[in-house]
């Protein structure tokens, strides 16, 4: 009871590395909680899932396995999380903040009044005093996030609601396996005692899903433009760049946005959170956002014609100039110096 | 034929990707007075998915519904002068001060007393705060299907749809039965813009407080013309549990907010000449970064 759940994302039979870097966040919490940390999985074929699982400091999985719920709808997934939570009362919820997340986990909070905040960068455990009703809480949970388009960072608390929910980005958290040798349990749940019959009107009826071919998230260099990039076609600059050097190219939201690069390169809050050896921002002027996304790359270098760009206050090296005179000069130059 | 009605919802928002340096107040606060008021731009995307269920079949109407101040009548307006054909501003110091949760239970009161609906069509989320959940938690109030993070409207039959959804690797096509919610991401078609024609029809549209400033005579044209008037609704208008609104109906409170100062590092400045570029590539090339 009061424990600390992880709703776990299935990808192709495997658990969804946001889930398992949840599961790791979830277990530190719950150490610091004094509680068990559990998990639910729903889906279809999901025999011997918990083995994942444990490896994160898992206590108990829950699994809820039938094949309609295979590939994932809204309403029967809600039905199933809405009514287990009723029973189990967990104090906090987490789930990632991917589409599968960001779908599933207001309707899960509407449903229980419960409050939910997106997109947190962090979780923290800490205390509250409500000076106006001279109350005080212990061991809530701290959701912290940008906000306001990511130009001011908020702390979040669910005081009298719970559990108290978050989602997360993928890559936000740090995935660490806990104890290869951590044992839990595992409890199937009755699907047909969850969900009803018209949870079901919602036909999946084609899925063209494909493996992503860029991993920004794991490269160990990335050459990422911004708005100061300027066109689309300049951003093929960065692309020549990476090519030479073995990079991968990200984009910040402004960049996105303009249409210069695609989503799945998108670096910073809401997009994914890396952590390169190096890192080249492109025309990225840097506001919270994109800098929530990419402030713990070992070494950044910033080009950009604005000298006083807040990017600079985090970069190790400063190049003030134009791309387009600048990144040929270091294709040039590294093929120089490499031959 | 029956009409099918559809509802987008739209919201005021802060152009937060345009944010200059006055954005931020000395003690840390945001300065909204600074930003210009936009039409949040997904909901132009789902208001783009309405018009086009409303070109190719006659009988659709759309209807706006906004929460927010008096001047949130602005994206009403903006929406008729892009073929809405009616618009409702939700707005009582009651909201204010709503979370997610508060924001989609007065929405949802209003769109029950809007009653008569096929389909709810929503952006997936505003700028301002990037949650993507009043969508589905206004499909939760009503106990309606959600289809969230849609691209297209691809089919719409008596009794469903049929969307395409796009996710982060791929898409997908659900059918789903009306009456049902939507919600549509930025990769869908931009808005339409303006109609000329439609301006010099709606130019005059207005709230009743928006009205009260205007002469005599200039009313009667809201007499004459009913479809200038946008109905504004106060938490008296519709049927409302009121500890579940504004502030004491959000579950979430803001404990802290503060500005971010970055740890500043002592950069090294590059020149980006010849010599300079060479340099740094050697550098990083020696201590093994590249290559």
């Amino acid at each position: 009871m009061n424990n600390l759940f992880v709703i776990c994302e299935i990808d192709n039979g495997k658990v969804a590395d946001v889930s398992l870097e949840l599961l790791t966040k979830g277990r530190s919490l719950a150490n610091d909680l004094k509680c068990d940390l559990e998990a639910l999985v729903i889906g279809h074929k999901l025999d011997g899932i918990e083995s994942q699982l444990y490896l994160y400091g898992t206590d108990t999985v829950w699994i809820a396995d039938d094949s309609r719920l295979d590939p994932y709808t809204t309403l029967p997934f809600s039905s199933i999380i809405v009514k287990l939570f009723q029973e189990q009362k967990p104090q906090i919820a987490l789930l990632g903040a991917s589409s599968y997340g960001r779908d599933l986990g207001p309707h899960v909070s509407s449903a229980l009044s419960s409050g939910l905040t997106a997109d947190c960068t962090s979780l923290e455990i800490g205390d509250h005093e409500d000076k106006k009703n001279s109350k005080t809480y212990k061991g809530l949970l701290y959701q912290i996030r940008p906000a306001f388009g990511g130009n001011i960072i908020a702390t979040i608390i669910n005081p009298d609601h719970r559990p108290q929910m978050a989602t997360v980005r993928e890559g936000v958290m740090k995935k660490e396996i806990y104890s290869e040798t951590y044992k839990g349990k595992v409890i199937k749940i009755d699907v047909n005692q969850y969900v009803k019959p018209e949870d079901f009107v919602v036909k999946v009826i084609e899925r063209h899903m494909e493996e992503s071919k860029v991993n920004v998230k794991n490269a160990s260099i990335i050459v990422s433009g911004g708005y100061g990039v300027g066109s689309k076609e300049n951003f093929d600059l960065l692309f020549q760049l990476a090519d030479v050097i073995g990079a991968e190219v990200g984009a910040s939201r402004a960049a996105v946005d303009a249409g210069y690069a695609n989503h799945d390169r998108q670096i910073g809050q809401t997009g994914v959170t890396v952590r390169p050896k190096l890192y080249i921002a492109c025309g990225i002027s840097g506001q919270i956002q994109h800098i929530a996304g990419m402030q713990e790359s070992a070494m950044i270098i910033s080009i950009n014609n604005d000298p006083s760009a807040p990017i600079t206050s985090i970069a190790d090296y400063v190049i003030t100039g134009n791309l387009e005179d600048v990144i040929p000069r270091m294709i040039k130059y590294y093929k120089k110096n490499t031959k | 034929m029956k009409e099918f009605k559809i509802i987008v919802l739209a919201k005021q928002v802060p152009d937060t990707r345009n944010v200059g340096k006055d954005a931020m107040k000395a003690d840390g606060t945001v300065n909204r007075a600074a930003l210009p008021a936009i039409f949040n731009p997904e909901d132009l995307n789902a208001l783009e998915q309405a018009l086009r269920i409303k070109d190719k079949d006659s009988s659709a109407t759309v209807t706006l519904l906004s929460m927010g101040p008096g001047r949130a009548a602005e994206v009403i307006r903006e929406g008729l002068y892009r073929g809405a054909d009616s618009g409702y501003l939700l707005t009582d110091r009651a909201f204010a001060g709503a979370d997610t949760l508060a924001t989609s239970y007065a929405l949802s009161c209003a769109i029950r007393k809007i009653k008569k609906f096929d389909l709810i069509i929503a952006g997936r989320q505003a700028i301002d705060g990037d949650t993507a959940q009043v969508g589905p938690q206004v499909a939760q109030k009503l106990g309606l299907p959600q289809i969230t993070y849609v691209e297209e409207i691809v089919e719409v039959a008596k009794n469903k749809v049929i969307v395409k959804r796009r996710l982060e690797r791929g898409v997908e096509m659900v059918e789903c039965p009306l009456p049902a919610v939507i919600t549509v991401n930025s990769s869908a078609p931009e808005c339409r813009p303006r109609n000329a024609k439609l301006i010099m029809k709606y130019k005059h549209a207005a709230t009743l407080t928006e009205r009260q400033d205007s002469s005599e005579d200039y009313i009667t044209i809201y007499n004459d013309r009913p479809f200038l008037n946008i109905e504004e609704w106060s938490v008296t208008d519709i049927e409302t549990v009121v500890d579940q609104l504004g502030l004491s109906g959000s579950p979430t409170k803001v404990k802290k907010i503060e500005n971010i100062v970055f740890q500043a590092k002592e950069a090294k400045i590059v020149t980006a000449d010849d010599t300079g570029i060479n340099d740094l590539m050697k550098e990083l090339i020696e201590n093994h970064t590249l290559g």
